[in-house]
């Protein structure tokens, strides 16, 4: 039982203090505060704490198979148990890629021994990810593939692609898409534009992702198929997902916290823990992802997780490995940087960092009576050092390692248990 | 100065300072005997990951003008090519507690990373297409020789100024010192947001080459047109190249070097009263020892280290004898 915890469900619009009782994974009261009575249950003293429908994040990069060294099921689920995370979604760019029945099944396997928190995987699009041939999609699904994707790589063949979507008439599934047209890229390491200019480093576009994006709507919307598109960065991106909504194209799309509140005015310091595909970029983009969060138009904010060994960030920027960790930051960040300053109210950041489940057709956390028991417990008020204390994840490639932080998951319940708490709030529980 | 990593962190009074120093060992350069004592003991190690002619020559020159003792290591055929990471590189030669460390990289960025690695003062001799700082201040110092002060003075760059690091510098140190810096080039060659970074005006149309007091012509090259940015070499020369036709005779003419004679510049203009390109690698010469010297015995010197912060060192003197 959460004893005196501010219920928080921005979906159902509850706002109060509670007694959450939870019983047999379910949540089985909402008790007015103070008046819950349960035998031989743990209370948890959750006064002067905010308890939310815990998050879920479609985009993570596990690294398993073939990059253990950079993370693996184990640390990577704990990592999101951390953040608040009740549920994660694995991408299948691995060494090799998830292309096969059973490569799936084995994931599947290894999370149920080693997840903290249900852990789903994609498949990928094409075989191997070369871009070229089909993947037997619906066998995927039949081995329990979530969805398919092959983030990383953006499909360059717009008739591979389209096949992908007439296929989807009988795989089903989420086809989750990374928008990038690599003719236009070419050799970038960042955003084209200023910054890109003084430090003399080869630009990607903004029209690299936002030209992928409206041939995928326009396929999409030719087939009658839907589309998830990962990870927008592009202002001129975001204007041709609004288009695509109003013409009512099925897409979904999503943004991370850093292309939230990091520009490319960040990469100045030539710092490779800024590197990442797509790249940090203009302050404008920014400002218009931004202005999307608020519209509704970016339906969730994943993390793209992407967890990189030391080696591969200790070098000069341009040679660097691509991506940032954000599981174990993403409220965090969110909170200080848009919630408290008063750019983004809490129930829409709230909301927006579990609505990645329904996109991949999973049923949404929420705090109503009977629904599973996925809450995260958070201090709003708690202060803390990003990374100070270490990470769960065994990467440290964060862009916001030593920022001070406001607002801080102190446990996270999936399905009933407790999946994770800090120490210091553990030290605490009678 | 504790380093010499971009012209960005430098002021105009740091870059005057450095001039004097530079004029004081060109009086040196003039003299029989062209070596001083200053550096005496001291170590300077001269990484090369990119191949050089005359930047590499013109900093183990200063080095060795100066008495320091020089390592210097070309990436070819040392441990580098055994897939050394810089990192290790640098670990590895800062056991030799040199004060110095002068790299070359073809990555953006790579001496402010060498500069967590390592104790020595770090001089950016050219990171990728980022910087080339001190070829920067040879610039200024050379134009200033003619020129006098650069305020109020009309500076062009012309060429490829996308892939050019000389490029940035140049157009931040000329504005700098109150110079004012027009980037010229074919739209595929001039990055995007470059005018509000720099500070520059941008233009594609030659013609208006005449206003310019100094044209500075970069390197056009042949790689170029096999990736799009020109059409071919010889559409480019036809409307860029800085010739005879363009150069007018009050115009002051530079050039980074090394010249694709012919492309960016015309035989004629390149040999001709106008040039100052070969007064350039001169003056870089004298340049150099003036940086080495303000980051390893200059006055405002503010690293911990082997050596005592001299407030004032005695300017440099010849030895009585050659080594």
């Amino acid at each position: 039982m959460l004893k005196n915890a501010r219920a928080f469900d921005p979906r159902t619009g509850l706002d109060g203090s509670h007694d959450i009782v939870i019983r047999d994974g379910k949540i089985a009261e909402l008790a007015s505060a103070g008046s819950a009575e349960v035998d031989g249950a743990e209370v948890i003293d959750a006064d002067g704490l905010i308890a939310v429908p815990a998050f879920f994040d479609p985009h993570v990069h596990l690294r398993t198979p073939g990059r253990e060294d950079k993370e693996d099921i184990e640390t990577g689920s704990r990592a999101a148990a951390a953040g608040g995370y009740c549920g994660i979604i694995g991408m299948a760019n691995t060494d090799p890629p998830i292309d096969t029945p059973a490569a799936i099944e084995s994931l599947r396997e290894r999370a149920q021994a080693d997840s903290t928190v249900p852990a789903g995987f994609v498949a990928t699009v094409t075989r191997g990810m070369r871009g070229s041939e089909l993947t037997d999609m619906a066998e995927l699904r039949d081995a329990g593939a979530v969805g398919f994707s092959d983030d990383g790589l953006p499909i360059q063949s717009a008739r591979v692609m389209r096949r992908a979507l007439q296929y989807q008439a009988l795989a089903g599934l989420q086809i989750a898409l990374h928008e990038e047209d690599p003719e236009l890229s070419g050799k970038g390491v960042m955003h084209e534009g200023g910054v890109a200019a003084l430090l003399g480093m080869a630009g990607v576009p903004s029209v690299s992702e936002s030209t992928m994006i409206a041939r995928d709507c326009a396929l999409a919307a030719y087939e009658n198929a839907r589309i998830h598109v990962q990870h927008l960065s592009a202002s001129e991106s975001v204007e041709v997902v609004e288009a695509a909504k109003a013409r009512g194209v099925e897409v979904t799309c999503e943004a991370t916290p850093h292309h939230l509140t990091l520009s490319d005015e960040a990469v100045r310091p030539l710092d490779a823990r800024f590197k990442m595909n797509p790249p940090l970029r203009s302050e404008d983009d920014r400002q218009a992802l931004i202005a999307a969060v608020r519209s509704g138009l970016i339906d969730t904010i994943a993390t793209d997780h992407a967890p990189h060994t030391l080696e591969d960030k200790e070098v000069p920027f341009e040679e660097a490995a691509m991506g940032v960790t954000g599981l174990e930051t993403a409220f965090s960040v969110l909170y200080t940087d848009l919630v408290v300053p008063g750019i983004l109210d809490l129930p829409t950041v709230v909301e927006r960092l579990s609505a990645g489940a329904l996109a991949f057709g999973f049923e949404t956390p929420s705090l109503a009576q009977d629904a599973e028991a996925n809450v995260a417990l958070i201090d709003l008020e708690a202060e803390w050092e990003a990374g100070a204390e270490g990470w769960e994840s065994r990467s440290e490639n964060s862009c916001f390692a030593g920022r001070k932080l406001k607002g801080r998951s102190l446990m996270t319940i999936v399905a009933g248990q407790v999946a994770f708490r800090q120490r210091a709030f553990a030290m605490g529980v009678a | 100065m504790r380093h010499l990593l971009s012209i960005s962190d430098l002021s105009r009074e740091e870059v005057e300072h450095l001039m004097e120093r530079a004029d004081s060992f060109a009086e040196v350069g003039r003299r029989d005997i062209k070596k001083v004592p200053t550096l005496r003991g001291r170590t300077v190690v001269s990484l090369f990951y990119e191949s050089s002619t005359r930047t590499s020559a013109s900093f183990e020159l200063a080095a060795k003008r100066l008495s320091a003792d020089l390592v210097s290591v070309k990436a070819a055929g040392s441990s580098v090519d055994k897939g050394e990471s810089l990192k290790d590189t640098i670990a590895t030669l800062s056991s030799f507690e040199p004060e110095a460390i002068v790299i070359r990289s073809p990555y953006a960025g790579a001496a402010n990373l060498v500069t967590q690695w390592t104790d020595a003062a770090v001089v950016n001799a050219g990171d990728g297409k980022h910087e080339h700082p001190s070829q920067a201040l040879l610039d200024v110092y050379t134009l200033r020789s003619r020129l006098g002060e650069l305020d109020g003075k009309r500076i062009w760059i012309v060429g490829d100024v996308l892939h050019s690091r000389v490029a940035r510098s140049s157009a931040m140190a000329f504005r700098l010192m109150g110079a004012e810096v027009t980037l010229c080039g074919p739209p595929t060659l001039i990055p995007r947001g470059a005018a509000e970074a720099l500070g520059c005006d941008v233009t594609h149309d030659i013609d208006g080459l005449s206003e310019a007091d100094v044209v500075y012509a970069l390197r056009m090259q042949k790689e170029r047109m096999a990736e799009s940015f020109v059409p071919s070499l010889r559409e480019y020369a036809m409307r860029y190249q800085v010739n005879g036709r363009r150069l007018g005779p009050r115009q002051l003419l530079m050039h980074p070097g090394p010249v694709n004679r012919g492309v960016e510049l015309s035989g004629e203009a390149l040999d001709g009263p106008n040039s100052l390109v070969n007064e350039q690698v001169k003056n870089g010469l004298f340049v150099r020892m003036a940086i080495l010297f303000e980051l390893l015995a200059g006055g405002d010197r503010t690293r911990p280290g082997r050596l005592e912060p001299d407030a004032e060192l005695p300017a440099p003197t010849p030895i009585g004898e050659p080594a």
